[in-house]
């Protein structure tokens, strides 16, 4: 079920003309520009982290971070309507025969949820932080998913859901709780801008790894189908 | 030319030359193992341009959960398929 | 010639690369890893966009785009190989149907 030679053709004809027409676009970008770069440096100081993304992230842009945790859990719950149940606990573990990664994922699941933990301590100040904290502790997950050991299928049909939607309800109840204290959104009052920070990189961890590990372990199909 | 120059540009080749096979490549489990190559060779670039932070996320997310779905779907089809051929004794 | 000319140029090239696998592939999985290397090229462009001057620190807010990009990819990644399994499941089809399938 191949596309015929005249629509490959096209494609290719037409992807290469965009090809070129976006090189030229590059190309005139202006080279000196400074970007943002200064104007982040000039808040920082207001900002509750010294980390400059982290910052943008969770500070001066926290809404786009605010939709893109909301995007996950759409995400995440697309799949689980695809899969007609939110229980997870009927997921056989998939269990890749051989003893390496039975015994490897004994060591390495530990190790991987403590660097998920020092990556997030360490987004405050230093490269690292809440994605990448999450992405780990849900690729461990997956690691025992796959070791044939129960990780995310292990919660509940209650469990599950809660600790899914964890984050955006926090993310949703730091937002409502400044818009109500006078402020606008997610504009978080300097003294208290770092705890605000934190709970929220703590919330946003949580659904990152349950939101992954969830859609990985959703793409597996009941029994009956 | 200086060698850190160099070194971008045989990155940046490596990576068009595996986009290029990870659609080219016949087998789906090769494509996706290459996937997963191209997503480790993205974080090494986004490294190498001083974005230390997405070359973490790329590395865990792009490379390895990315990968991980890939690899579980290509193994769930090519199973479905055997088993499918088994019951009605034809490819589809 | 700098980094980000080469890498800007190359991440159009795998943009190209990705676009015209995602129009002409038919095999699902494969429209997929076409579609996220297409989302990964326009991430390395604009992490080159981020570090187009001679300034040592690279400007950070592409930077975070990125990152809430790489997680947004990876999400709609996993719910569309969700679906193309309940396709398969459903209809036995890996490939979405022609215009002259009768589907």
């Amino acid at each position: 079920m191949h596309a015929s030679v005249q629509i490959r053709a096209a494609a290719t004809f037409l992807s290469g003309a965009l090809g070129v027409v976006l090189i030229a676009a590059v190309l005139q970008l202006p080279r000196d520009a400074a970007g943002l770069t200064r104007l982040v440096d000039d808040e920082l100081t207001r900002a509750g982290v010294t980390h400059a993304v982290t910052a943008v992230l969770l500070d001066f842009r926290a809404y786009d971070t605010f939709l893109e945790i909301g995007v996950l859990l759409l995400a995440a719950l697309g799949s689980l309507a695809i899969r007609r149940t939110v229980d997870l606990r009927d997921i056989v573990p998939i269990a890749v025969p051989g003893p390496v990664l039975a015994v490897m994922t004994r060591v390495v699941v530990p190790i991987m949820v403590l660097t998920g933990g020092y990556l997030l301590w360490l987004g405050t100040h230093a490269p690292g932080g809440a994605f990448q904290a999450g992405a780990v502790i849900a690729a461990a997950a997956i690691l025992a998913l796959l070791a044939g050991r129960r990780s995310i299928t292990a919660l509940g049909p209650r469990a599950f859901p809660a600790l899914l939607a964890s984050g955006f309800i926090t993310f949703q109840a730091v937002a409502w709780f400044l818009l109500i204290g006078g402020r606008r959104l997610l504009d978080y009052p300097p003294a208290i801008a770092g705890e605000l920070i934190v709970v929220i990189e703590l919330a946003v961890t949580v659904a990152v790894a349950v939101g992954l590990a969830g859609l990985f372990a959703a793409a597996h199909p009941r029994d009956d189908d | 030319m200086e060698p850190d120059l160099l070194l971008d540009l045989v990155l940046a080749l490596a990576l068009f030359w595996v986009s290029w096979r990870v659609l080219a490549v016949p087998e789906l489990f090769g494509a996706v193992v290459l996937f997963i190559v191209f997503g480790l060779l993205m974080a090494l670039a986004f490294a190498r341009l001083a974005a230390p932070d997405i070359a973490l996320a790329e590395a865990a997310i792009g490379a390895g959960v990315t990968g991980a779905l890939l690899l579980d779907a290509v193994g769930h089809l090519e199973r479905r398929r055997r088993h499918d051929t088994d019951r009605l004794g034809d490819g589809r | 010639m700098t980094p980000f000319l080469i890498y800007a140029v190359i991440a159009v090239a795998i943009f190209t690369v990705g676009l015209r696998g995602l129009l002409v592939q038919p095999h699902l999985l494969r429209k997929v890893m076409a579609l996220n290397l297409m989302g990964s090229s326009v991430f390395l462009l604009l992490v080159a966009i981020a570090r187009r001057n001679a300034d040592p620190a690279p400007d950070p807010v592409p930077h975070a785009m990125v990152l809430t990009g790489i997680v947004v990819a990876v999400s709609s990644t996993a719910l569309a190989l969700a679906v193309a399994r309940r396709l398969y499941a459903a209809t036995g089809r890996d490939h979405l149907p022609d215009v002259d399938d009768d589907a």
